[in-house]
């Protein structure tokens, strides 16, 4: 019960801290079920039931009843706090600390109702909610996985409402889901049933199915399944090539910023996840492939005016060049060191871009401007949904090198200078070649972000490049999963991605990005979607059992 | 013949000099072993052998071969190959894939086969483990990866650091007897060891280094009947 209640508090403190910074207020302007819930509640609300679902779990009790009460406690609990909060809020003036401490607030917590019975009711929901933690905790994981999902997605299909409206509108006939699922504000109420019943009932048939639809495709011959496979494939080129037509500009726009980051993050993939040499200077080579291009086709400065395609070569040539020149005084330098002298790299690539010395060839402060677009058989990469299909190009030819590189002899020597450089010296290995070759090939992939970049905007500053894009990417490949490809995919679309899509909550961006951080760290260090040999590390206990359940 | 020729090597640390015109052989098929005292510069005469350290003077050869002039990379190719001191293998990697990584100067896919065999059968204990992670052997098995690595790479000299470091003693009778066992195969061994009585045992001809220089040079069987060792290294009054 101990534990409960101390959960109880961490949880409430949480929805306390959420109310007071002002999310919950802010959250609220908007319905995920118009009339029905708030964002601002649903937020509390999740809180209050991921906290009951904990102390459910780490409770040592064995009857359900006794658990059940500890979510119950738990639940209870993080109202209380919330209770505690409107109380001290209405006896003392919190706003000359707290300037969202505001009357709206209180009016949110009580759920417009009088005092009294506003606070009871949030009391009697606390305690329901952690009932509800607890039983879901009960109940068997297949149910929790599609009650977890499909919840999921009406929740997503809520906040994420500004973007889908618009984008559904553009389907011609199938625009009129629109006026069944959306309100002007939040889903309809018969809406998120509809979603709810249709997603569950998917996932059930997929899980009644899949098991055999899965055997049955492993029990067919090679041919077909062969045939299969190319036809899946196909289907997902197909799907990846049509997506900007269905998305529309806004979504394309940031499917082309993701893209980027995946060029980007690939790259360092290979400098940090495959050969273990941490560079915090990686902006360097995104900032030479874009300048290399700008110098080379911009016609306001009027050097070369060559095409994009002409200029490309040379960004990676000089991408390359510059990912040696910058391995060779590094070669003896490992871990810290190794971050602080290419930290200092990437900041002399910026300060030089911006010096008044270099001003007739690179533009100083006010950069380089008209910057052709890349064009193909009279095909211009103009709007965002052209260039998507630049960067998709990119981003699978990068793809497809790393993959075969991971493969190659050169990944295996990255991977044992990953693990121990002197005994990889030791095993025959030519660490300088390893090494520069390891700076280099991640600098050609930065570089030719950095040109599609450039193309992207038609212009380049130097304040582009500054040292948060290097921590950013490194970022992506940490929380996607060191030396994994797909995990880089994923990493940018949470980390780059999300953070595009929720541009309304602009505010709390980096609380979040904060917080999102820690958690993952804490929960799942290996990353969304780690390597095999970075999994086998966290996780050494459970290949030993591999039928321990998951705890989620 | 004279396989391994080391001839008055002097290696610094920085002005520290740490091997003061350093002399010895191998023969081939020989165990040589090099004792000394902590810090006598045993593992600073093995890594400047491999070409981790830069002799500032001297010559080493391999086969009359000069070494000096190769990077480390190009002295394993050649065939020095090192065992080094605290095992250091691959914790995240198997078993299997330290051993193949041991293999990375060999391109010979039949090769590198027929020597994972030869070590599998060499250490059995191995074999049953090859799908386990290094990092969870026991020290001793430990020892018998980082010395089936070595061998991966078909070494005409084999290096080995301090095989009995930090091993109970029971385990280092069996790598004693894996050493032997190499010789028995043939295999050229420079040990250096701290274990003076046990490397003494299987030696046929030992160095005493002190301070950087080696003080004795002798039959194995004679340096143990020799007053100042047996008072120094073996413990005995």
């Amino acid at each position: 019960m101990k534990q409960a209640i101390k959960i109880g508090w961490i949880g409430g403190v949480v929805a306390v801290l959420l109310s007071l910074i002002g999310m919950v207020e802010a959250f609220s302007q908007r319905d995920i079920i118009a009339h029905v819930i708030s964002m601002g509640h649903t937020l509390l609300l999740i809180v209050a039931f991921l906290m009951s679902y904990l102390s459910a779990k780490r409770t040592t009790a064995e009857k359900s009843l006794t658990l059940l009460t500890h979510g119950v406690c738990t639940g209870f609990w993080v109202a209380g706090l919330l209770v505690l909060l409107v109380v001290i809020g209405s006896l003392v003036n919190l706003r000359k600390v707290f300037i969202n401490a505001s009357p709206l607030l209180y009016n949110l917590l009580t759920f417009g109702q009088e005092k009294g019975i506003g606070l009871l009711m949030l009391l009697v929901l606390g305690s329901w909610i952690g009932l509800l933690g607890g039983l879901f905790y009960l109940s068997p994981m297949i149910l929790r996985r599609i009650l977890l999902i499909s919840l999921g997605s009406i929740i997503g299909a809520g906040v994420l409402q500004d973007l889908l409206r618009p984008t559904i509108a553009l389907w011609g006939p199938l625009a009129i889901i629109n006026e069944w699922l959306y309100t002007a504000n939040g889903l309809t109420l018969q809406g998120a049933l509809g979603l709810f019943i249709l997603i569950t009932t998917c996932l059930m048939f997929w899980h009644k199915k899949g098991k055999n639809l899965q055997s049955g495709f492993r029990q067919l011959p090679p041919a077909p399944q062969r045939i299969l496979k190319g036809f899946g494939f196909l289907i997902l080129v197909f799907i990846l090539f049509i997506l900007p037509q269905v998305l529309g500009l806004f979504l394309s726009e940031v499917f082309t910023i993701v893209g980027l980051y995946v060029l980007l993050g690939l790259g360092l993939n290979i400098v940090v996840g495959y050969a273990g040499l941490l560079d915090l200077g990686y902006v360097a080579f995104f900032a030479i492939g874009s300048y290399t291009v700008a110098v080379l086709t911009s016609p306001e400065l009027g050097f070369f005016n060559l095409s994009f395609w002409q200029a490309l070569p040379f960004a990676v040539l000089f991408g390359i060049i510059s990912g040696v020149l910058l391995g060779i005084p590094v070669l003896k330098m490992r871990g810290d060191y190794l971050a602080i002298a290419t930290l200092g790299f990437g900041e002399i690539i910026r300060i030089l871009v911006l010096s008044d010395f270099l001003r007739p060839w690179l533009g100083g402060a006010q950069g380089i401007g008209k910057i052709p677009k890349a064009r193909i058989f009279g095909f211009e990469f103009s709007g965002p949904e052209q260039i998507y299909y630049l960067i998709l190009a990119g981003c699978l030819l990068v793809a497809f090198v790393s993959l075969r590189l991971r493969d190659s002899r050169l990944g295996r020597a990255w991977m044992a200078m990953r693990e121990d450089e002197d005994v990889a010296q030791a095993m025959g290995i030519n660490l300088v070649a390893t090494k520069l070759l390891a700076f280099a090939t991640g600098a050609g992939f930065s570089a030719i972000s950095g040109a599609i970049f450039a193309t992207k905007l038609s212009s380049v500053y130097p304040h582009s490049f500054n040292v948060m894009i290097s921590i950013n990417i490194l970022c992506v490949i940490i929380v996607g999963g060191m030396g994994s490809i797909p995990g880089v995919i994923v990493g940018a679309a949470a980390l780059v991605g999300l953070p595009e899509l929720l541009r309304e909550f602009a505010e709390y961006r980096l609380f979040v990005y904060g917080a999102v951080l820690v958690a993952m760290m804490l929960l799942k260090p290996e990353g969304l979607w780690p390597e095999a040999v970075h999994r086998r590390e966290f996780h050494e206990d459970e290949e030993k059992e591999p039928d321990q359940p998951e705890g989620n | 013949m004279v396989l391994l020729e080391i001839e008055n090597v002097h290696t610094y640390y920085g002005h520290i000099h740490a091997l003061k015109g350093v002399s010895l052989d191998v023969e081939r098929g020989e165990i040589v072993t090099l004792i000394g005292a902590n810090g006598a510069g045993k593992s600073t005469m093995l890594k400047t052998t491999s070409g981790l350290l830069k002799p500032r003077l001297g010559s080493i050869r391999l086969e009359g071969e000069e070494l000096t002039r190769y990077r480390p990379h190009e002295i394993v190719a050649k065939g020095v190959v090192q065992v080094p001191e605290g095992r250091r293998i691959f914790g995240r990697l198997t078993v299997r894939e330290n051993l193949e990584m041991g293999a990375f100067a060999i391109t010979d896919r039949h090769q590198i086969e027929s020597n994972l065999e030869r070590v599998f059968n060499l250490f059995p204990r191995l074999r049953e483990r090859q799908k386990q992670l290094g990092g969870t052997l026991s020290g001793g098995e430990q020892q018998m990866l980082a010395t089936g690595r070595a061998l991966m790479a078909n070494p005409s000299v084999l290096l080995m650091d301090e095989p009995s470091m930090g091993l109970a003693p029971v385990l280092v009778d069996i790598i004693f007897a894996t050493i032997r066992q190499l010789h028995a195969d043939g295999t050229t061994i420079l040990l250096v060891e701290q274990n003076a009585r046990m490397a003494l045992q299987v030696a046929s001809r030992g160095y005493v280094l002190q301070s950087g220089s080696i003080v004795l040079r002798d039959k194995a069987e004679s340096l143990r009947q020799n007053e100042m060792v047996r008072k120094a290294y073996l413990g005995e009054t």
